[in-house]
């Protein structure tokens, strides 16, 4: 498969005025990493860990300070306006759309900036305005649109020249259930029908899990983790959970070989038991739980993505 | 012909965006009214600022108020439509805090020529309409030997003008990529260069005719040219034949503009921004 | 009444180091405020000097007094119509004001005071410096000193209180911005910010002293270049103090009515 981001020690500096004294701050520290075409990754991290800064050196906006890195096989300062063409880009907090004008004479201005030809304008529109739902509010001017619009009109203005990379920046900040459900959906079958490659930086590890097959950690500018999310709760060693709910009030199970008990209520009707993944299976810890109580119910919990970014975090300090 | 064809599907997208701005700036025809009400308004206070001065005394820096008005209505006209076209350049430092100067990047169009398409402000045509009937007046009240000569100065000029007035403007902006918090250092010869514009030069100081009539060379978008055209005598370190020499003027100043503006880009791409 | 003279001794020093943020910007302000005033003094120099020496009371040191005095006044003297109330009655902030148990409109002029006199330092000083350095006329008797710097606190103040017109005219405009504009081109004309008024014709003139716009700036600028006598001065500071009663009674006024309006709209 062909690379559609290729960086190789790619790293940039910044200098900061801290009063008097000016400080060095690594704010992508020897990056390197390949995203071939088709992939979706997760790129995650703490504010301020240098995911902006990457995707702003993928892009062209920022010259590295070292280190290559080419993008849809071009180098995105040198060949940024050929580039613009291959990328798209949705900032979750700064529209590319006017303000003052509705929503369908924003695509069409757009259309004319990526000089579509009048019948590729046609079809991409009438795909986009289908698949994200936009046929109610094309005449709207977009400053009178609800967030959840915004964001969908935003999605597909970044798209409308069917980029063969879209960069996703925090594109579900402040959207409610509803609104970011229907994102997800449509970049999954975005990427179905075009094959399109998606990189997604964002808080909400719902768009990692629904979304990604890959996720780049980083921290303080440095890469920790490249692989699925699964490795990465693994990485972190974070539990998994196991609730049953039993027939009869019962003692604490404790003592289940490679599980803790966490807690119980109403009596030890309803119990929870941690595991670690790498040492235990949840059926193990289940048959063992069955061996000394009748169980009527029971769930599995994935380990929450957040608290797993917190243990690697914690765990590098 | 193909050629033709090339250039105008090259210049599409700046032309659908400028049509787009100026048709939502129409819309509202009570607020456009408004708004060329008010910019009408701030021509005639300028025009009525050196009135009032001439109304004082006769003659000033050898002009009388006939003159002053050729001048006033060339440097005048010419700035009022830089402004509209290159006007919101100094709007830069809003660009840079909102993030918008990102958003260009991710397009496939040069950073500088996007900007300036960007907008468009109709609303300083009546003003321009202020610079015209001053200029028209100044052309009536003054003794012009018309011939193929002077129209080609009047031309030159005013072309040239025009040019001069949009450098100031995207030199102000490349500025702005350094002092973000500075927009009124840049305002001083702007603007301050417009006000320079539109008096007689020969008032100048010798620092004055160096920053306002060669460093930014406001003396060649009104006062020089009509030395010429009227036959005025000139003034110390400004000679007449400098009259006909706005083409180089406004190459100057584009020259310092465009240096200004990559300088600029190169420091935020070096993240400065 | 002591806590009252400390929330707006508060309010001023607030206003006062909100200012203080923006170095950059003053230094900026500087280079313009110069560069303007060398503008000025080389024509306006050249006018009287035309005239035969002496114009409408302004000498050549006179006309210096005037212009780097209007150049010192222009950061604190406002001129623009921009105003921070403007901006919360659009929003609808305004609301909060109204709960406060200060007066709306003695807060915001008091705090725009403050923002004003901090610029006197970075802006105003300087342009006496240079002044100074370039030539300027004193006045003939000392009185015009302390006068004259009661006459600009008076101006400041009296172009707070008329720009707050300009704002809470919001409560029933949909968009002010259109008067803000118009206020902007027409007060630095009148208040004498490029010509002194003097040299109006007189119709002009008659029409500036119709207005508060030259007691903002023209009639301090009077007073310290010595153009008028001590009992022009005090006539000066009275017309002043008559101005600032009338647009601080009209802004009260027009507060009290546009809270009833906000009130009965259900803000």
């Amino acid at each position: 498969m062909s690379a559609i981001v290729e960086a190789e020690g790619l790293t940039r500096q910044f200098t900061v005025r801290d009063g008097a004294r000016r400080r060095r701050v690594l704010a992508v520290d020897d990056l390197t990493t390949r995203i071939s075409a088709g992939e979706a990754v997760g790129y995650i991290g703490a504010n301020g860990a240098g995911k902006s800064t990457t995707i702003k050196m993928l892009t062209g906006i920022l010259v590295p300070t070292s280190g290559t890195v080419t993008t849809c096989g071009l180098r995105p300062v040198k060949d940024r306006r050929r580039l613009a063409r291959e990328v798209g880009v949705v900032f979750g907090q700064r529209s590319q759309l006017w303000w003052d004008l509705p929503v369908r004479e924003s695509f069409r201005i757009l259309a004319a900036i990526h000089t579509l030809s009048a019948a590729a304008e046609r079809a991409r529109t009438e795909e986009l305005v289908e698949r994200l739902e936009l046929a109610g509010f094309l005449a709207v001017p977009v400053r009178q649109l609800s967030l959840g619009q915004r964001m969908r009109a935003e999605v597909a203005a970044a798209l409308l020249h069917s980029p063969r990379l879209v960069i996703l920046d925090e594109p579900t900040i402040g959207l409610d259930v509803l609104s970011k459900q229907r994102l997800r959906e449509f970049l999954v079958a975005e990427r179905r029908a075009h094959g399109t490659t998606l990189l997604l930086t964002t808080h909400d590890m719902g768009d990692v899990e629904r979304l990604c097959d890959r996720v780049l950690l980083i921290d303080h500018g440095r890469l920790v983790y490249d692989g699925d999310l699964a490795g990465l709760s693994r990485t972190a060693g974070a539990e998994r959970v196991l609730t049953v709910d039993l027939t009869a009030p019962s003692a604490d199970l404790t003592g289940i070989p490679a599980a803790r008990h966490l807690s119980s209520e109403a009596n030890g009707l309803r119990q929870r038991l941690a595991f670690d993944a790498e040492s235990t299976t949840a059926a193990r810890v289940f048959a063992a739980v069955a061996e000394r109580a009748e169980v009527v119910d029971f769930t599995v919990e994935e380990p929450d993505i957040e608290d797993v970014v917190r243990r690697i975090y914690a765990a590098r300090r | 012909m193909a050629d033709g064809i090339a250039l105008r599907a090259r210049l599409r997208p700046y032309a659908v965006v400028l049509a787009s701005r100026a048709r939502s700036q129409t819309s509202y025809r009570a607020n456009f009214a408004l708004d060329l009400v008010s910019s009408l308004l701030s021509g005639l206070v300028e025009l009525a600022e050196v009135w009032v001065l001439f109304h004082a005394v006769t003659r000033l820096g050898g002009l009388d108020f006939g003159q002053i008005l050729l001048v006033f209505g060339m440097a005048d006209l010419a700035f009022s439509l830089a402004n509209m076209l290159f006007g919101h350049c100094d709007r830069l430092p809003t660009y840079l805090r909102a993030g918008t100067l990102d958003i260009f990047y991710l397009r496939p169009q040069p950073l500088l020529l996007q900007l300036v398409t960007s907008d468009i402000s109709l609303r300083r045509l009546s003003r321009a309409a202020v610079g015209l009937v001053a200029l028209v007046a100044g052309l009536a009240a003054g003794d012009i030997t018309w011939n193929v000569g002077t129209v080609a100065l009047l031309v030159i000029s005013l072309v040239s003008g025009i040019a001069t007035f949009a450098a100031m403007f995207v030199w102000a902006g490349g500025l702005q990529f350094f002092l973000v918090e500075g927009e009124e250092m840049t305002n001083a010869f702007v603007y301050g260069g417009r006000y320079a514009a539109t008096q007689p030069a020969s008032v100048w100081s010798r620092p004055l005719k160096v920053v306002f009539g060669y460093f930014f060379p406001m003396a060649f978008t009104g006062f020089l040219p009509a030395v010429v055209l009227l036959d005025l005598p000139a003034p110390a370190w400004l000679p007449a034949w400098l009259g006909w020499c706005g083409p180089l003027a406004a190459l100057w100043a584009w020259a310092m503009a465009l240096l200004c503006w990559r300088w600029g880009v190169r420091h935020y791409r070096g993240g400065g921004g | 009444m002591r806590t009252t003279v400390r929330v707006y001794w508060r309010l001023l020093r607030a206003g006062f180091q909100r200012q203080s943020a923006y170095r950059l910007a003053a230094l900026g302000g500087l280079v313009a405020n110069t560069t303007f005033g060398l503008l000025k003094v080389a024509v306006l120099f050249a006018t009287v000097r035309a005239a035969g020496g002496s114009l409408a009371g302004y000498d050549v040191g006179r006309m210096g007094t005037y212009v780097w005095i209007s150049q010192a006044m222009l950061g604190s003297v406002n001129l623009h119509g921009r105003t921070d109330i403007a901006e919360r009655i659009k929003d609808g902030r305004v609301a909060v004001d109204f709960l406060r148990p200060l007066d709306v409109q003695a807060a915001e002029i008091t705090t725009e005071v403050g923002r004003s006199l901090f610029a006197l330092i970075p802006r105003g000083l300087p342009m006496i410096a240079i002044g100074a350095v370039v030539g300027m006329a004193a006045p003939e008797s000392a009185a015009a000193y302390p006068l004259g710097v009661l006459s600009v606190l008076l101006g400041i103040v009296i172009s707070s209180a008329t720009a707050y017109l300009v704002g809470v005219a919001g409560f029933w405009l949909v968009e002010t911005r259109g008067l803000q504009v118009c206020y902007m081109v027409v007060s630095g004309f009148l208040a004498g910010l490029f010509v002194p008024i003097q040299l109006f014709p007189r119709w002009l003139l008659l029409v500036a002293h119709a207005s508060p716009f030259p007691s903002m700036m023209m009639y301090p600028i009077e007073i310290l270049s010595g153009r008028v006598g001590l009992a022009g001065a005090l006539a000066l500071l009275g017309a002043q103090l008559a101005w600032l009663a009338g647009v601080g009674g009209l802004g009260q006024a027009l507060t009290r009515a546009g809270r009833r309006h906000l009130e009965v709209q259900g803000g």
